[in-house]
């Protein structure tokens, strides 16, 4: 039996000056790059797709089978790209992975690279998170200097240059091609797909995209074994995880556990719903996975557990919002988001996005009719599944959800002619002074 | 003419009659030398010439663009498009302050409603000393600290309007202010720098992590919680022999581990954190979390 919580990724995030080189090798740091380097290129994916490692950037693909997709023997470039662009509304794992343990994530990098036999990789970092990028840079310059990167690394004739790019703020940038049309110098626009990345990605040539969790995850599958990951977790969501608790709860933060584990048990670990309150409605992977409510605290969070719950497990960020919570006023803010989000390109989305903040503004204002809350669900229903990629999606998740779970809210907007809630009962400092 | 005299002559043209400074436009250059197309350096270029000039101008977009082998509509296109782009001057301090979802409710709300007022802005506008620009921004993926503000893209956690405000005066007076999870900070400009990529010496000050972060190793330590132990005899073919005979070496460490004073950095990882039960790794990381 597992215990609750398993930490692996996290689990040197509280030594000391966890972040620099001489920490982390003194934990066995690099070593599991040695280990790849002593076997073949297709072994190591071999070992990664047994080992059931998912996605764990909202998607879950299988990350063995995306590298698997690489074509081999052609004459292009190779390319790995880290998607450290993190800025779905409540996810917040990818940046104190970076900030306390930099050399995991670039040890994952080079395991990574070798794999899918690319001499370049890139690490895309949002722009807004200076101390983050500031680390990755030194990472990598450390990386360098114990001849981990560069030339023959470790005397195994692999070559790999890593490049920290910043990004310059824009959600869209965290979709995958979207990305690549960024890191190539442009506006970032998603591509329509296929062809897939795998096949042409940046520059045209074969590229592999990984999120940063997913990446750092793979020094330890090399250090420890495929069966070891994947007697973590569920029958098929394998391995140990970062859950994000955020809002509403008395002791928020990220719990490494194995996938699987529910809500109730994590609520319970920390330390439950804020004192004298009650769980209203939370999001199990960001503001773009349909809301859950008090009844769902039993539904495993895996994959599959939360998809048949009616959700997705997207990067597992769990924020919990108690009955001091206006859903309204929570839709309407994510809504505008993607308004402000939204890259343009597509129709439904660009337009969709700004009818759907307009009429939501009028509901919470407690204007507008019963009629808008159809007019929502049409327009969702006309915006969802129409545009390239899954921003547009991701809109309508709230909408629906909160629609579905809380209609009577929405009507009493209408009845009491205004918001029903005093915003000053759901913040930081009411806890404090509650608890005081 | 080989392709590369072309571009070295175009090169010379481009830097000629601009008013930027020969060290920035080295600089340009050289961001441009780290890709395979030069094109994907035109984020970082744009970082660097807000870190020079103070904004993206129409002089840096021509510079770009003609750098590049661009139109300058394009490099204005992409210039437009990201949010930390600006086009006004900014001051010499960005505070940004979350309101999205779970901030906003959390009290980013009102602490931005604070900030509007103590400094006379409204959102996007920077106080006419220069000094200070106010902006609502988006998720900064630090939700667990929320009501989350940034300064110069820095983290500051669990704010309250009282404590923003206390910030931004502590700005303005010019004392020194430190992130809760970062480090000094630098002005906005500095700050741009390094998003070009030309890193400042400041990456090691701050903590490794803040108290939300390491919330569930905490309790894990607490509670003797861990993921399984590996079958190393199960590992990969090649490594088991080798690193059965590490695993000897490692044995004979532990009865020094196990005897030595609690707190003392050890090889291994696994033994050490048996031995310690969470007792004062824990301590000492909240300490250090603390400050």
């Amino acid at each position: 039996m597992t215990d609750p919580l398993t930490p692996v990724l996290s689990d040197n995030w509280d030594t000391d000056r966890s972040w620099t080189l001489a920490a982390y090798e003194q934990l066995d740091g690099y070593g599991a790059l040695d280990k790849a380097l002593g076997q073949t290129q297709d072994d190591v994916i071999e070992l990664v797709k047994s080992s059931g490692l998912r996605g764990r950037g909202g998607a879950g693909f299988p990350a063995g089978m995306k590298w698997g997709f690489i074509p081999q023997g052609d004459d292009k470039p190779h390319y790995l790209v880290v998607n450290a662009d993190e800025s779905e509304p409540g996810t917040c794992k990818d940046i104190p992975l970076m900030m306390a343990s930099p050399h995991t994530l670039v040890e994952g990098v080079i395991i990574s690279a070798y794999a899918i036999r690319a001499n370049l990789a890139f690490i895309y970092v949002r722009g807004e998170v200076l101390h983050v990028v500031r680390r990755l840079q030194r990472a990598v310059q450390e990386a360098y200097l114990a001849g981990h990167l560069g030339k023959d690394i470790h005397g195994s004739g692999f070559d790999l240059d890593v490049i920290v790019h910043a990004g310059a703020g824009a959600y869209i940038c965290g979709e995958e091609t979207a990305l690549l049309d960024s890191l190539e110098g442009r506006r970032g626009q998603p591509r329509l797909r296929p062809p897939f990345p795998a096949v042409a990605g940046l520059y045209a040539c074969p590229t592999v995209i990984n999120n940063v969790e997913t990446i750092a995850s793979v020094p330890c599958i090399l250090a420890n074994g495929a069966d070891w990951f994947s007697s973590m977790g569920t029958d098929k969501s394998k391995g140990t995880t970062l859950y994000s608790l955020s809002g509403h709860v008395n002791r928020p933060g990220q719990y490494e556990a194995p996938l699987g584990i529910t809500l109730r048990q994590l609520l319970d670990v920390a330390g439950g719903v804020r004192h004298g309150h009650e769980l209203k409605f939370w999001t199990p992977g960001g503001s773009s996975t349909p809301l859950l409510t008090a009844e769902h605290l039993d539904v495993p969070l895996d994959y599959e557990g939360v998809g048949a719950a009616g959700s997705m497990l997207g990067t597992k960020a769990l924020q919990i919002f108690d009955e001091t919570t206006c859903v309204v006023r929570a839709v309407l803010r994510w809504t505008e988001f993607y308004k402000h989000e939204s890259c343009g390109k597509c129709t439904p989305c660009r337009e969709g996005t700004w009818w759907l903040a307009q009429t939501l503004t009028r509901l919470e204002q407690g204007q507008g009719t019963e009629a808008d809350l159809e007019t929502l669900v049409d327009l969702c229903d006309n915006i969802v599944g129409r545009s390239f990629c899954a921003l547009a999606d991701g809109a309508a998740a709230p909408i629906t959800s909160s629609i579905q779970f809380f209609r009577d809210e929405y009507l009493e907007h209408l009845r009491v002619g205004d918001c029903p809630f005093d915003r000053e009962a759901s913040t930081l400092f009411a806890m404090a002074g509650a608890s005081a | 003419m080989t392709d590369m005299e072309t571009t070295a002559a175009s090169r010379q043209q481009v830097d000629a009659g601009r008013e930027l400074p020969a060290a920035t436009l080295a600089e340009l250059h050289e961001i441009a030398a780290r890709y395979p197309d030069r094109r994907s350096a035109l984020l970082p270029m744009l970082h660097l010439l807000q870190s020079v000039q103070g904004r993206v101008t129409a002089e840096g977009i021509e510079t770009c663009a003609a750098m590049l082998d661009l139109s300058a509509a394009e490099v204005s296109g992409v210039a437009t498009f990201y949010t930390m782009y600006k086009r006004r001057p900014v001051g010499d301090y960005h505070v940004g302050v979350c309101t999205n979802t779970l901030c906003a409710v959390m009290g980013g709300d009102l602490i931005f409603e604070r900030l509007k007022g103590h400094l006379g802005v409204g959102n996007d506008e920077t106080t006419d000393d220069g000094k200070v620009t106010l902006e609502h921004i988006e998720c900064n993926a630090a939700c667990d600290y929320a009501p989350v503000m940034m300064v110069n893209w820095e983290f500051f956690d669990n704010q309250t309007p009282e404590s923003a405000a206390a910030v931004v005066d502590d700005l303005v007076a010019g004392n020194e202010v430190r992130a809760t999870r970062g480090a000094r900070v630098c002005t906005w400009r500095e700050a741009e720098r390094v998003l070009a990529g030309f890193p400042d010496d400041r990456a090691d000050e701050g903590p490794s992590a803040g108290p939300a972060s390491l919330a569930g190793l905490q309790l894990a330590r607490e509670r003797g919680w861990r993921a399984p132990q590996p079958d190393r005899g199960a590992a990969d073919g090649d490594a088991v022999a080798a690193d059965q005979a590490s695993k000897g070496v490692r044995e004979e460490s532990d009865v020094a581990v196990d005897a030595s004073p609690a707190g003392t950095r050890h090889q291994d990882k696994k033994r050490s954190r048996d031995a310690a039960a969470g007792t004062e790794t824990s301590n000492g990381s909240s300490k250090e979390a603390g400050t």
